[in-house]
């Protein structure tokens, strides 16, 4: 009986494996263990120089003060309020004009290409440039608030930019008018590769064009659905230029975000403030996704 | 043929000099303003007439927005040749780490000690008895700006203090014309310390900042400080405020608002527009309440380099930077006083005449916050008085409690 040599299976699709290897060597290297310094330097008290051997993390380590610290300052209260507001309604505002618009798109008017490109330029311009354009628009002093009362209604108000109730909703609305395009545009595409076959068939058994859109069409574009709204959170969680340029975090600190505060702090001389922060954020979305990771890919394994 | 030859060498002879000598050195500053400009721009002549060459790197906006930048490139291993900071403790961890050039041989061939005041300067450039920085100029931010003709138009003798200028508030305001002019962010963090040094005193403020002196910081001295806060901001119109500091300042040039209070800075905005102190406006050291002058002021740092010809265009800078000549040329623009006490200043005008009378005479100088104060506590300090200037239902008591919570929490 001789023994058939299995080969070992380290080394099966080696050249797949060789190709992957240093996408697997960043991942490790880039991401985790970035991530790993990251908590664990939150746990020390270092100021401006980053620290690496375990000796120095032990010579440092001040435990949970820079969270306690993190947690009293109205400034980060305020700042993860704003970013849950903005993160829901800039998603779901923008969900619902793209899809709106890519709706209204999709009625084969005439010169779509003409109203697309209109639709899709804001998404060309930078954050700074989207920022200050509002912020001139919004400015009470000079822009929309002014021009109104020069023409005649004298007791117009529009102050949301220097009102500190209302200044994250002006972040919110350059936001929108400048990523409802993308959304736009992906839904369009989306909404494209629906069979007309489809169409034919709800039209025979005379279903109206809104429920069909409801309830077929849309149920069916759930994999474009998907990756838009991880494109659009993701963005949402990044906002950082936009608020700079709009509203540099005021009136006071009434619109800034996460984002503003890291930065603030890792150069300041309180990296291990900055890594605090960047670190409970880190957990926020892992809160988030997880659950959803598993749920989607769950489901296809089993499929 | 021939004519190549010719060519060629000509071209040699002309390059090869240069490039044996000239060396760039990118700086790094957050001067952008109109009068900052034009005072970098003497900084740069001189350099190059050193053989060198100046390579700019403003960086827009405030030393809020600069610092981290410049920090974070030190770091990252990306130095630049030269960089303002403010004097201070903003590099003491580069300079522990050794990352920053030491420019004591210079400083003392030069002998800075003696030729530059006020030593508290040099002190601030000094660690474990070397010398990192050089100091190029002395700038108070304890200044009230006020344009005279707007207040002689609505029938108002010219306010000479901070209480005159808030009693005058209401009508001008119904005048349509600003009381007070503000600028979004550190402005904000400015005038509180200048109404803490106006109103608690010198003294005080010395001792709650650098003493820690936390009975004073809770006591009633500084809840008068917060009171007077309180009053500035009911007097200021949010819609108002505007995004940077010389804008506030543009606006008390061009008359839309009466007063700002500001650093000696602001001088070098009023000089661009043309305006003469003491007839077109008022500078008033110490909100005219005490003539006082805080030792603020700009440095520059070299990032240390391998490359032996940096480092030998960065000892030329600095050499440079403390040379009669360049002193008076760059303070006039600037506005800010000079480093040095030898130097022929009778052009300057009746502002940093006032200036040079105060640091003269010794005891009227303190100082700058960030000589006493770490950078992450100062900037605490400002979001603390940011949100109590833009929320009115903040309290002056719950305002100061929150401040002296910063002071007591600082590291020593």
């Amino acid at each position: 009986m001789s023994e058939v040599k299995r080969p070992n299976p380290l080394f099966r699709n080696l050249t797949a494996k060789l190709a992957a290897s240093p996408m697997i060597f960043i991942v490790l290297v880039v991401f985790i263990g970035s991530t790993i310094w990251t908590v664990a330097s939150s746990f020390t008290g270092i100021k401006t120089l980053p620290i690496f051997t375990p000796q120095e993390f032990y010579d440092n380590w001040v435990g949970w003060d820079q969270y306690v610290r993190l947690w009293n300052t109205p400034r980060w209260i305020t700042s993860i309020t704003n970013l849950a507001i903005y993160g829901v309604l800039y998603s779901g505002f923008a969900f619902i004009i793209g899809f709106l618009l890519a709706v209204l798109m999709d009625q084969k008017i005439r010169a779509e290409g003409v109203f697309r490109t209109i639709y899709l330029y804001p998404f060309a311009l930078s954050f700074i440039v989207t920022g200050k354009v509002w912020a001139w628009i919004l400015n009470p002093a000079f822009g929309l608030e002014k021009t109104v009362r020069d023409l005649g209604w004298a007791s117009f108000s529009f102050d949301w930019l220097t009102n500190r109730d209302m200044s994250i909703y002006t972040v919110v609305i350059a936001g929108l008018w400048q990523g409802s395009g993308l959304v736009m545009a992906l839904m369009l595409a989306g909404l494209r590769s629906i069979d007309d076959e489809i169409w034919h068939a709800a039209r025979v058994d005379g279903i109206p064009k809104w429920r069909t859109y409801l309830q077929i069409v849309v149920p069916m574009m759930r994999p474009v659905m998907i990756t838009i709204f991880v494109i659009v959170a993701s963005g949402s969680v990044r906002v950082y230029d936009l608020v700079l340029a709009l509203t540099q975090g005021g009136p006071g600190n009434s619109s800034q975000v996460p984002s503003m505060y890291i930065y603030e702090k890792l150069f300041v001389g309180a990296l291990a403030q900055g890594t605090a922060a960047s670190s409970v954020l880190l957990l926020a979305t892992a809160i988030i996704l997880v659950p959803w990771i598993i749920v989607e890919f769950g489901k296809k394994s089993r499929s | 043929m021939k004519l190549t030859k010719l060519a060629f060498a000509l071209c040699a002879s002309v390059a090869l000099p240069i490039m044996a000598q000239a060396t760039e050195l990118e700086v790094t500053h957050w001067w952008t303003s109109g009068g900052e400009a034009a005072a970098v721009a003497e900084f740069a002549k001189a350099f190059d007439a050193t053989g060198n060459k100046w390579v700019d790197g403003a960086i827009a906006g405030s030393g809020d927005v600069a610092r981290p930048i410049i920090i974070s490139r030190i770091l990252g291993g990306n130095p630049m040749g030269a960089t303002q900071l403010n004097p201070g403790k903003d590099a003491d961890d580069l300079i522990a780490a050794g990352l920053m050039q030491d420019l004591t041989e210079l400083a003392t061939a030069e002998d800075w000690a003696t030729i530059l005041r006020p030593k508290s300067q040099m002190d601030s450039c000094t660690l474990d008895g070397k010398v990192y920085c050089v100091p190029v100029n002395l700038h108070s931010g304890q200044w009230m700006w006020t344009n005279r003709k707007v207040y002689e138009d609505a029938g108002i003798a010219p306010p000479q203090n901070w209480a005159e200028m808030i009693a005058a508030a209401p009508a001008l305001k119904e005048k349509g014309i600003i009381p007070l002019s503000l600028a979004e962010g550190w402005p904000i963090g400015l005038l509180t310390e200048d109404l803490i040094v106006a109103i608690a005193g010198v003294d005080n403020y010395v001792a709650v900042y650098q003493d820690r002196n936390m009975e004073m910081a809770r006591g009633a001295e500084f809840a008068a400080v917060f009171k007077a806060i309180d009053e500035a901001r009911q007097i200021i119109d949010p819609k108002t405020v505007v995004p940077q500091w010389n804008d506030a300042v543009a606006l008390v040039i061009q008359g839309k608002a009466a007063a700002n209070v500001m650093g000696d800075w602001a001088g070098g905005e009023f000089a661009v527009a043309g305006m003469v102190a003491g007839t077109d406006y008022d500078c008033l050291p110490g909100l005219g309440v005490e003539p006082v002058l805080g030792t603020g002021g700009d440095v520059f740092y070299f990032p240390k380099s391998e490359d032996p010809e940096v480092t030998k265009a960065q000892l030329a800078m600095a050499s440079m930077m403390v040379t009669k000549e360049v002193q008076v040329a760059f303070n006039l623009k600037k506005g800010s006083l000079p480093m040095r006490a030898d130097v022929d200043l009778s052009a300057a005008n009746d502002c940093m005449k006032k200036g040079l009378e105060i640091l003269d005479n010794g005891t009227k100088v303190f100082p700058n916050n960030s000589q006493m104060l770490d950078r992450d506590s100062l900037n605490q300090i400002n979001d603390v008085m940011k949100e109590f200037f833009s929320d009115l239902t903040i309290t002056p008591e719950a305002a100061q409690e929150q401040f002296a919570a910063i002071i007591e929490a600082a590291p020593k």
